[in-house]
């Protein structure tokens, strides 16, 4: 997702901690707020003012509750940000809970994008959240030990705490919830010393559970879509069928007719039918005839967008993402010269859950319940849409089912189109708002499609004297409110990353880029440029490799000198793959490696190709994200990352006819199934650098992994994607 | 009014009869553990067990399962469902979940017809999607399931 905001490096500040203690008192009743953070003007902060909310609350009852930075799209961060929190409150495991925080910026900013505004993306949750909910639970276990210092008339040396209890060596004890209305009284320690990692205990501990296990497998666990609130109604919108269009007219005759619709009403972005339930509402929106003003509407298919893209391949006026040497010249002195040109399709997140979000007005506030990516700027959407104070709108921010960038919209379309549309019919009821499956699939905002070319020179002994990248595609940020800082020189770094920081050592080099202008919305998708940049670049150094009669993985390592992590990843991938040696019986590997988010993740896969099919049998990861908090998560998302990014391989493609999509429904828009899923091994590379993202890094790889593997088998090349448009059965 | 015998109660919903019953359990009966996916029949988010078959449920019309068991994720029991809970928790199989009770409740229905499924027995019942792309664990999972049953 926010792939490219800056980062800020990890910077323990406990001065900056102790600031914060002047909050610490709130909410006495409850136990412990131990708030952290920076209380320096922070802008977003000023204009959005929130509630208070704390890291942490102790309650009566014992439990812990960790108000999370980060929304759970299933990634596992409500998890990674509780194991933080209890390995410096030595807490029980048992005692922790998670519920998403927002509403302070000061406190829930996201550090990896500069601190000044709340959201989840770009793989930065752990990174964010590393030192500040540590400190936060470091802080409360000291004031627990201040609290039973104080109550047993013992100074503090020698208290100790563990699983939630603590401990006197002259045999008093207590619980935390015995503590905390006493701990909530005592000052927060101007310092907090963490743990020195040897004494982790939760961190890096592979057998430590997911806090959302149990609630998930037993239907418990709500998710925005089964919000039930009293006198609750259900909407769904007919959006035009062109992107651009806009409501022209309508009649609602015929849907007002259909029992349990309750109202029509026109919002800025169609026309919202809203029913006693969900099925009133499908059946309204069927009745519902609505004229759409289509002038403006994009009207292009994919074969008119894919020959403007071929025809900008070829283009003067390019912007320049990296240029070193002249790659132009090595190329034309060079002995051998490789060119292949990629086209990568449009792609929809189709997350299961699907898009919704419920809004009401009540006493007084306006509150939205949704998968919140980005809670600063809902609130403030939500305001500006029901036409009150930002500090009247309450956020609640739901378990999300699936996410992959399609929740991290800056313009909050179904949170806007819930608040708009409770408006609309007078906030007489709370009104829960449903994209059904085909709303989402032809609805947009997609992965863009892009056209890439490649052209490399080989000289005498096979070494890479020259490389051209042309990069074709829309640019994801235009007109969003991160094009000023991440779109630069006409270069949207979310389109060239992955290739303009190509980490083989080349010396002459240019990677450019045009962006044309295409009505089609586009978004981020799990793990944005890389999705297309790993696979053309990996897929390209591999036809080198063979150009250059070298073995691939040799070939690699050559080039990587300066890039330890790189070179590691790939080694440890390859040696548990077996590289090297005969595949088995029938099969073929191939081996892929890409940095993205800051983590490093090379996957060998290994495939055959039967009657034109490909198969994936086995695929060896091997990932170094820094600090491995929860080495369990970081296999599950390397195994999901790779499911995901193997179906979008295999079979993903939006396509659109004169402007419209062509496909509405998982029949048309086929993905993984658990036939189709390789047997994935994760390999963690022990580290102590600072923990990085894992819920994209898996994707990239996998494509060109699975390619190179079936070039190997095959003796094709797979240029165009996914590999359902090609014909693999005369290889 | 129709009756809907769920879990074990019975239910009057006020629902056209051709109302998927997915809705009616959902919407109605307020059982919001059984999700919505697709409504196509394509993702099993949907699946719930009519007679103790597995059913997609958004698109059977509630008319036709007037006089059926009905049983959710809330109200699944029995030797197949406690392992299968059991084997899910200790895989840690969900990320986000949203397939989940879905995927339990074929898997249950699974392991009651077949207590020792094969690989091929998994590919053929387990359809429903997952896009978190889960599958290995649910694989694993299943049969960790079966084994808990002979025990
Ligand atoms: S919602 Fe019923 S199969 Fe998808
Ligand atoms: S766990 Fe997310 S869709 Fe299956």
């Amino acid at each position: 997702m926010l792939a490219t905001l800056p980062r800020t490096p990890l910077r323990p500040s406990r001065r900056g901690f102790l600031k914060s203690g002047a909050l610490a008192a709130v909410g006495l009743t409850l136990g412990i707020h131990v708030p952290t953070g920076r209380l320096t003007s922070a802008l977003a902060a000023e204009a959005l003012p929130g509630p208070f909310h704390g890291y942490l609350t102790i309650g009566l009852d014992g439990t812990v509750t960790v108000r999370a930075a980060h929304m759970d799209m299933g990634q596992g961060i409500y998890t990674g940000t509780a194991t933080l929190v209890a390995e410096e409150l030595d807490a029980d495991w048992a005692q922790m809970r998670v519920e998403g925080g927002w509403g302070n910026p000061k406190l829930f900013g996201n550090l990896a994008w500069g601190g000044e505004i709340q959201g989840t993306g770009g793989s930065t949750g752990t990174a964010s959240s590393f030192l500040r909910y540590r400190q936060a639970g470091a802080a409360a276990r000291a004031m627990l030990i201040e609290a039973a210092a104080r109550t047993w008339g013992v100074p503090t040396d020698g208290i100790t705490v563990e699983s939630g209890v603590v401990r006197h060596p002259h045999g008093k004890q207590a619980s935390f919830a015995e503590l905390a209305p006493k701990a909530a009284l005592m000052p927060v320690p101007a310092e907090v010393r963490l743990k020195d990692p040897s004494q982790w205990r939760y961190i890096g501990n592979p057998d430590l559970r997911r806090l959302d296990s149990v609630a998930k497998t037993s239907g418990t666990q709500a998710f925005t879509i089964d919000v039930r609130l009293p006198g609750m109604l259900t909407a769904v919108v007919a959006h035009p069928p062109r992107f651009g269009a806009t409501v022209a007219g309508f009649d609602a005759t015929a849907a007002h007719a259909v029992k349990g619709v309750v109202d029509v009403v026109q919002i800025p972005t169609g026309v919202a039918v809203v029913a006693e339930t969900t099925w009133a509402a499908l059946k309204g929106r069927e009745a519902l005839a609505v004229t759409w003003d289509e002038h403006a509407a994009e009207t292009r298919g994919t074969a008119e967008l894919t020959e403007l893209y071929r025809s900008l391949l070829d283009a003067d006026g390019a912007a320049v993402a990296r240029a070193e040497g002249d790659a132009a010249a090595a190329i034309a002195g060079a002995a051998k010269v490789v060119t292949a040109d990629y086209e990568f399709p449009y792609l929809a997140h189709a997350a299961l859950e699907p898009l919704d979000a419920v809004a009401r007005r009540h006493l007084g506030k306006i509150e939205v319940w949704g998968g919140h990516q980005m809670p600063d700027l809902y609130q403030y959407l939500a305001a500006q849409t029901a036409g009150v104070e930002p500090k009247d709108v309450v956020l609640h921010v739901m378990m999300t089912g699936g996410g992959f960038g399609r929740r991290a919209v800056t313009d909050g379309d179904v949170i806007v189109e819930a608040v708009a549309t409770a408006r609309a019919i007078g906030w007489k009821a709370p009104v829960k708002l449903l994209w059904t499956r085909e709303d989402d699939m032809k609805g947009g905002r997609y992965r863009p499609m892009y056209l890439h070319r490649l052209e490399a020179g080989l000289d005498a002994e096979g070494r890479i004297v020259g490389w051209r990248h042309r990069i074709v595609g829309q640019s994801i940020l235009r007109g969003t409110p991160f094009e000023g800082f991440l779109v630069q020189n006409g270069v949207d770094a979310t389109s060239v990353e992955g290739a303009s920081n190509l980490p083989y050592a080349i010396p002459d080099l240019v990677v450019d880029l045009h962006s044309p202008d295409v009505g089609v919305p586009v978004l981020w998708w799990r793990a944005v440029g890389s999705t297309h940049t790993a696979y053309a670049t990996e897929a390209f150094i591999d036809e080198l490799a063979e150009a250059a009669g070298q073995d691939p993985l040799a070939f690699r390592l050559a080039m990587l000198e300066g890039h330890p992590r790189h070179r590691a990843v790939l080694e440890l991938a390859a040696e548990r793959a077996g590289w090297g040696t005969p595949p088995p019986e029938g099969r073929a590997r191939g081996i892929a490696v890409a940095e993205s988010f800051g983590s490093y993740v090379a996957q060998v896969a290994e495939v055959s190709v039967e009657g034109g099919t490909v198969r994936v049998h086995r695929v060896v990861c091997a990932v170094d994200c820094g600090v491995a908090v929860n080495p369990d998560v970081i296999k599950a998302q390397m195994e999901g990352g790779i499911g995901f990014g193997l179906g979008a391989i295999l079979k993903g493609q939006i396509t659109l006819d004169a402007g419209r999509v062509e496909q509405g429904n998982f029949d048309g828009y086929p993905v993984l199934t658990i036939d189709e899923m390789p047997a994935v091994e994760v390999h963690i590379v022990a580290s102590m650098e600072p923990p990085t993202g894992v819920g994209e890094p898996g994707v990239p790889p996998i494509g060109p992994a699975v390619a190179n593997a079936v070039a190997a088998a095959t003796g094709k090349r797979i240029r165009v994607l996914p590999f359902s448009r090609n014909d693999l059965a005369s290889a | 009014m129709l009756t809907l015998t769920i879990n074990g109660v019975a239910h009057e919903v006020d629902a056209d009869p051709d109302m998927p019953l997915l809705w009616a359990i959902r919407d109605l009966a307020g059982l919001t553990g059984t999700k919505y996916g697709c409504g196509a029949a394509l993702c099993g988010a949907c699946t719930v067990h009519v007679d103790g078959e597995p059913v997609r449920s958004c698109v059977m019309p509630v008319s036709a399962a007037v006089g059926s068991a009905i049983t959710t994720i809330e109200g699944v029991d029995g030797p197949a469902a406690r392992a299968v809970r059991a084997a899910w928790e200790k895989l840690d199989v969900v990320q986000c979940g949203y397939c989940q009770p879905g995927q339990v409740m074929a898997a249950v229905a699974l392991l009651q017809a077949t207590p020792r499924p094969t690989e091929a027995d998994i590919d053929s019942a387990m359809t429903n999607i997952c896009r978190c792309a889960t599958y290995q664990r649910i694989r694993a999972a299943v049969h960790e399931a079966a084994r808990l049953m002979e025990t």
